[in-house]
């Protein structure tokens, strides 16, 4: 089981993958937003998303999971 | 009796062997080369006829040069001292002798003002030998005391092949930069096993001292090489920035076009909240293929590293929006200042590439001491004498001008992008900070967003980067596409820049 991790404290923007969808190495699967910008957020290795663990608008702090692979 | 002739020769043949072949064996195994094979590839034609010691220990009988070698030859052309574990040799521990050679090649390289490259692959002290090497006036504190006169003054590289365990892993600490050697390179002051019986903790070398952790984790070290050949390549590129020492100038190289790509005018968004990559912006202005990123893994929101300018080098410190919106954080502060030191130390240029919303707020960030981080950013780009060029790509928030050589940093000059906005904080944040009351007053929310947008736009005109021209805040503005020769000529015109920051014996430092 792999994990996303936010890298720092901020809303989610938006969720560009859900459950079942194959991601690979550097595809963006989601928007943040802290400090007033936007910050992408990329998948380091290839994997299926078995779990989204965010919504729009949720507050998140920096190493919370976004995302669950397998 | 043999001939004495050959007696001597047998001798050295012995030492220059190394330990037994097991142990040579096992370096096989683990794809790392023999300590000489290491040196053969990383001195011009594999020579290095100058070097101390080689019979230290010579009467133990099975301890050839004492576990290190100590030398002086040429690497592109230019001398450098080195010094370089055995680990067929009791693992690479430190002995009596070990120490004294170390010593002497560090003073060595004091008095002929050359670089110094630690070669480190090593167990740590021989506790055996412990008072004949660890408390004394010439043991192993010597060695560090050393690297801390010398810093500055000459470069001090370690490549770092193996381990360099407790008290050895200073050495790699005080060095300008760190190259490790995945999978073999480690740096612990405990090992696992030693963790394990003291604090219960179970970890594995690699989760604890390996490589990657220190590259992308702790920031001890600065680049990641795959292998040793690697490694040594790698070596070899940073010499061609450095000088020989703080007296010098660094080498030049002849002049090479940027790599073909898109202009700055076209990679730079005009919505100063979108992220882009800093990278793309960077080859578009330096020699192609120039760039030598150093901590490339560490803090990537804050890129550091050496490019040629028309074949001159400079030190690039730039903001990427990409990663973490480019907020500067603890790590990103650290890495920022030790590179600037390093530039600032050897007469680099500094060239700053800002996009900076500023630094991180939050508990997390205020419980991690951001203030004192921050504080030595700050204090580093204030007492850097070097010729410093700001440039502000995009946007400047709060202290990240103060961290990215703003006006007050006396930068040789401070040139906005027509992108450019300054202020001490964005539009949306300070139209709240300002109007939060009044904004909470209005029942309607078109007529709510209305006032927001109206009170944003007067903002941005607050703020306007011809305004601040016109204020003489800014030296100049200048089309992102005519950046590289405006930077190639101003730094010409740089050149004699001399000055003296301060008069004291040293600054109290913000550590």
């Amino acid at each position: 089981m792999k994990q996303i991790d936010a890298a720092m404290a901020g809303t989610v923007l938006s969720v560009l993958v859900k459950k079942g969808d194959e991601v690979k190495a550097g595809d963006q699967v989601a928007m943040l937003e802290s400090m007033k910008m936007e910050i992408p957020v990329e998948a380091v290795e290839d994997g299926v998303v078995s779990d989204v663990k965010v919504d729009m608008g949720d507050f998140i702090n920096e190493g919370d999971t976004l995302i669950v692979m397998d | 009796m043999p001939n004495q002739e050959t007696w001597l020769q047998e001798k050295l043949e012995k030492i220059h062997s190394g330990g037994a072949p097991k142990y040579h064996e096992k370096l096989e195994q683990t794809g790392k080369m023999f300590v000489r094979d290491r040196l053969n590839m990383l001195f011009d034609n594999g020579e290095y006829s100058v070097e101390d010691g080689r019979f230290a220990n010579f009467e133990a009988g099975d301890l050839p040069a004492d576990g290190v070698v100590t030398a002086i030859g040429k690497l592109n052309g230019r001398k450098v001292c080195v010094m370089a574990n055995d680990s067929t040799v009791k693992a690479g521990s430190w002995g009596a002798r070990t120490v004294e050679k170390i010593i002497r090649i560090q003073e060595t390289a004091q008095k002929l003002k050359l670089p110094l490259l630690y070669l480190v692959d090593s167990a740590g002290a021989r506790i055996t030998d412990q008072l004949d090497m660890f408390p004394n006036r010439r043991g192993a504190g010597k060695i560090f005391y050393n690297q801390v006169k010398m810093s500055g003054m000459i470069p001090q590289i370690c490549l770092l092949f193996g381990p360099s365990a407790a008290g050895g892993a200073y050495i790699p600490a005080f060095c300008d930069i760190v190259i490790m050697v995945d999978k073999n390179a480690s740096m612990y002051l405990g090992s696992p096993r030693m963790a394990e019986k003291v604090i219960g903790e179970k970890v594995t070398l690699e989760e604890m001292g390996g490589a990657r952790m220190h590259c992308s984790k702790s920031g001890c070290g600065d680049i990641l090489a795959k292998n040793e050949e690697e490694a040594i390549t790698s070596v070899k590129s940073y010499l061609g920035y450095m000088p020989g020492n703080y007296k010098q100038k660094p080498p030049v190289t002849e002049a090479v076009v940027p790599r073909e790509g898109r202009n700055i005018s076209e990679i730079v968004p005009e919505n100063q909240n979108a992220p882009f990559d800093m990278y793309e912006l960077i080859d578009s202005l330096i020699d192609k293929d120039s760039f030598y990123e150093i901590k490339k893994l560490f803090a990537q929101e804050l890129i550091t590293g050496f490019a040629r300018l028309n074949g001159k080098a400079v030190g690039i410190i730039a903001n990427q929006a990409k990663v973490k919106g480019g907020v500067l954080f603890v790590d990103s502060a650290d890495k920022g200042a030790k590179f600037i030191q390093l530039c600032d130390a050897f007469s680099i240029p500094l060239l700053f590439l800002s996009d900076v919303p500023g630094f991180m707020i939050g508990t997390k960030v205020e419980q991690a001491g951001i203030i004192r981080h921050g504080a030595k950013l700050i204090a580093a780009v204030s007492e850097a004498t070097v010729p410093k060029i700001s440039v502000i790509v995009r946007k400047a928030y709060g202290a990240g001008l103060y961290a990215m050589a703003g006006p007050a940093f006396e930068p040789d000059c401070c040139i906005a992008l027509p992108t450019a906005q300054i202020a001490v904080m964005g539009p949306e944040a300070a139209v709240n900070a300002v109007y939060s009351n009044k904004i909470q007053a209005i029942e309607d929310p078109k007529e709510r967003i209305k006032y927001v947008q109206e009170k944003q736009r007067e903002y941005k005109e607050t703020i306007d980067i011809y305004k601040l021209a016109s204020e003489l805040i800014v030296d100049d503005i200048v089309s992102g596409d005519e950046l590289r020769s405006v930077l190639i000529d101003r730094y010409g015109m740089y050149e004699s820049k001399e000055l003296v920051f301060s008069e004291r014996k040293h600054p109290v430092y913000p550590v």
